[in-house]
């Protein structure tokens, strides 16, 4: 017969916990971290998973070079504060006041206003959007945001990657806390994306077209082909051939042509510039 | 920046026969791709597969030596390999990505690295990038008007092209070697081709092309810490003879002259460019300089 235990158990909270929490201090506190946050309009959240899915270089980033000021999916501030640069996703909708309203505090209040991914830059699949949906059908309306406030520079895209978006957050900090060189490096990356948001708020794989073959500038790479994320771009006879009725509108073909732009200066230090990103991502110290 | 940056240049060849046997040149690319396969340091590479035409390439992955054999060999129109960039680490699962390319495909593999808009988890996967040099290519179109219409070659009837010393060649099925003057072919050239600053494929990780060695060898450049690294594996193991570039004919002269002549003319038509219209006050209105 098996032993009948007559006392339970001690309860967790009787249970003494010998263990010493040790207090770890961070030896250099980085007192020269920028602000940054997420405002979320009109999106998936796709983008802001795309973020999070640099995993430890997320951490890196906000251990070393960025407070993560806003964003109401992962912080608990419920009303967009100053920073210095705002991350923006989705596009904005003109029949949600609150959503306008949002979006105009985040220019006042923020020095660099970042559209994040497809949506906020040129409209992406919110585009096809005519309303009469559940359960706001009044909400037909919705435009980039650059239809409404001004916008300092464009990450486009469907999601966004992790990539390229970790690397605009490292020259942005590298822009706003380098040295005169780093300024200098992170200027000249960050000036073909400043100027993707002054071409404008409308983007489509017709702009290969346009602005690429029918400029005389193709060169039949494929690149475009591969940086689709629905497949819209076939290369017939080594140009490529754009299924518009597949096309979201997100803008990545475009802004991945190395005929929209290449800034040379940047693009011939690409060992170095590889190699500093990699450093002020490695964990242990720059 | 006529020759880029660069480590070591050489004149080189393979030394493996089967490669040899049917290089465009040295057969430095195919034996340089061989070798990383073989090593683990690529699992996979994006090379010029046969299209649905003959004579039209068509990019594929090659993941065995037998594959990349099978791509051997120059074919002068446009394979968009970079196409497959992104496929290469998704449906073939690939890690480590080498892909060749002329130069502004080389141009397109570090702007997906440096800007990654729609590259996910990609840059960091491209493991040995090897740029060939290129002067200018075609269009199938105009490929097959020179090879069929000016050199009377059907297409399916040929085994070799190639262009050297201003001429552009056809051997055929008969040992016949059919040519046209390269200034004829001008008309054919892919029109995105005249605004390219380079020339020997300044990004890639090592370079190569026929100009400046002697036949059957290329002249190679050995330009990144990755492409060192691989480079000199490479000549550990035996791949390669080489002999010092300042050693051989033509030389780096003649690599120089190309590429300055290359550049000149084309800058000028970039400069051009931008004073190609005319706006209502009578100022110059530009075509679009995708450098800015």
């Amino acid at each position: 017969m098996a032993e009948v235990v007559e006392k339970p158990a001690e309860k967790p909270g009787d249970v003494k916990i010998e263990q010493k929490v040790e207090v770890t201090k961070e030896e250099k506190p980085v007192a020269e971290k920028i602000t940054a946050g997420h405002v979320h309009l009109s999106g998936c959240t796709g983008c802001l998973v795309s973020l999070a899915d640099n995993y430890e270089g997320l951490f890196k980033l906000l251990d070393d070079y960025v407070d993560w000021v806003y964003d109401l999916t992962l912080a608990d501030v419920r009303h967009v504060p100053e920073m210095d640069v705002a991350f923006v996703e989705g596009s904005v909708c003109l029949n949600q006041d609150l959503a306008v309203e949002e979006l105009r505090e985040t220019r006042k209040k923020s020095k660099v206003v970042v559209a994040l991914g497809g949506c906020a830059c040129y409209g992406n699949v919110t585009r096809f959007g005519r309303g009469g949906q559940w359960n706001q059908p009044a909400h037909e309306a919705y435009v980039p945001i650059g239809d409404v406030i001004d916008v300092d520079l464009y990450i486009p895209g469907c999601a966004p990657t992790p990539q390229q978006i970790l690397h605009v957050a490292v020259m942005a900090y590298l822009l706003l806390k380098g040295t005169d060189e780093q300024k200098e490096l992170a200027t000249s990356y960050l000036k073909p994306l400043m100027d993707l948001a002054k071409r404008g708020t409308e983007a489509c794989g017709c702009d290969l077209m346009y602005d690429v073959i029918n400029q005389s500038l193709c060169m039949g790479c494929g690149l475009c082909a591969a940086s689709c994320p629905v497949r819209a771009i076939e290369m017939v006879y080594g140009k490529p051939q754009i299924d518009t009725s597949l096309c979201i509108k997100c803008g990545a073909c475009y802004a991945q042509c190395p005929r929209s732009f290449l800034n040379l200066d940047v693009i011939n230090e690409f060992e170095g510039i590889g190699e500093l990103v990699a450093a002020a991502m490695a964990t242990g110290g720059e | 920046m006529v020759l880029g940056n660069y480590k070591e240049c050489v004149s080189a060849r393979a030394t493996d026969r089967s490669i040899l046997a049917r290089a465009q040149d040295g057969g430095i690319v195919t034996q340089l791709f061989a070798f990383a396969l073989d090593e683990g340091i690529i699992d996979g590479a994006i090379v010029a597969g046969q299209g649905p035409e003959p004579w039209q390439p068509e990019p594929i992955v090659a993941m065995t030596k037998q594959e990349l054999l099978d791509a051997q060999g120059t074919r002068y129109n446009i394979c968009p390999n970079m196409a497959l960039i992104k496929e290469a680490t998704r449906s073939y699962g690939l890690d480590r990505v080498g892909v060749v390319g002329t130069p502004c495909q080389m141009q397109a593999v570090r702007k997906a690295q440096l800007y990654p808009v729609g590259m996910r988890y990609v840059g960091d996967k491209i493991a040995l990038a090897l740029g060939i040099f290129c002067m200018e290519n075609f269009s199938y179109q105009g490929f097959e008007a020179m090879t069929e219409d000016f050199c009377n070659v059907k297409l399916e009837s040929a085994v070799k092209m190639d262009i050297g010393k201003g001429k552009y060649s056809v051997y055929n099925s008969s040992g016949e070697v059919k040519q046209m003057p390269l200034k004829h072919t001008l008309k054919f050239v892919q029109p995105g081709c005249h605004v390219c600053l380079d020339y020997v494929a300044n990004l890639a990780d090592v370079s190569t092309g026929s100009v400046g060695s002697p036949d059957g060898w290329s002249t190679v450049f050995v330009r990144t810490k990755k492409g060192d690294d691989i480079w000199a594996k490479a000549m550990a193991a035996g791949c390669f003879e080489t002999k010092p570039i300042e050693e051989v004919k033509p030389g780096l002269e003649l690599v120089t002259k190309l590429a300055t002549d290359k550049i000149t003319k084309n800058q000028k038509h970039v400069d051009e460019r931008a004073t190609f219209g005319v706006k209502a006050d009578g100022s110059a209105k530009a075509l679009r300089n995708p450098y800015l």
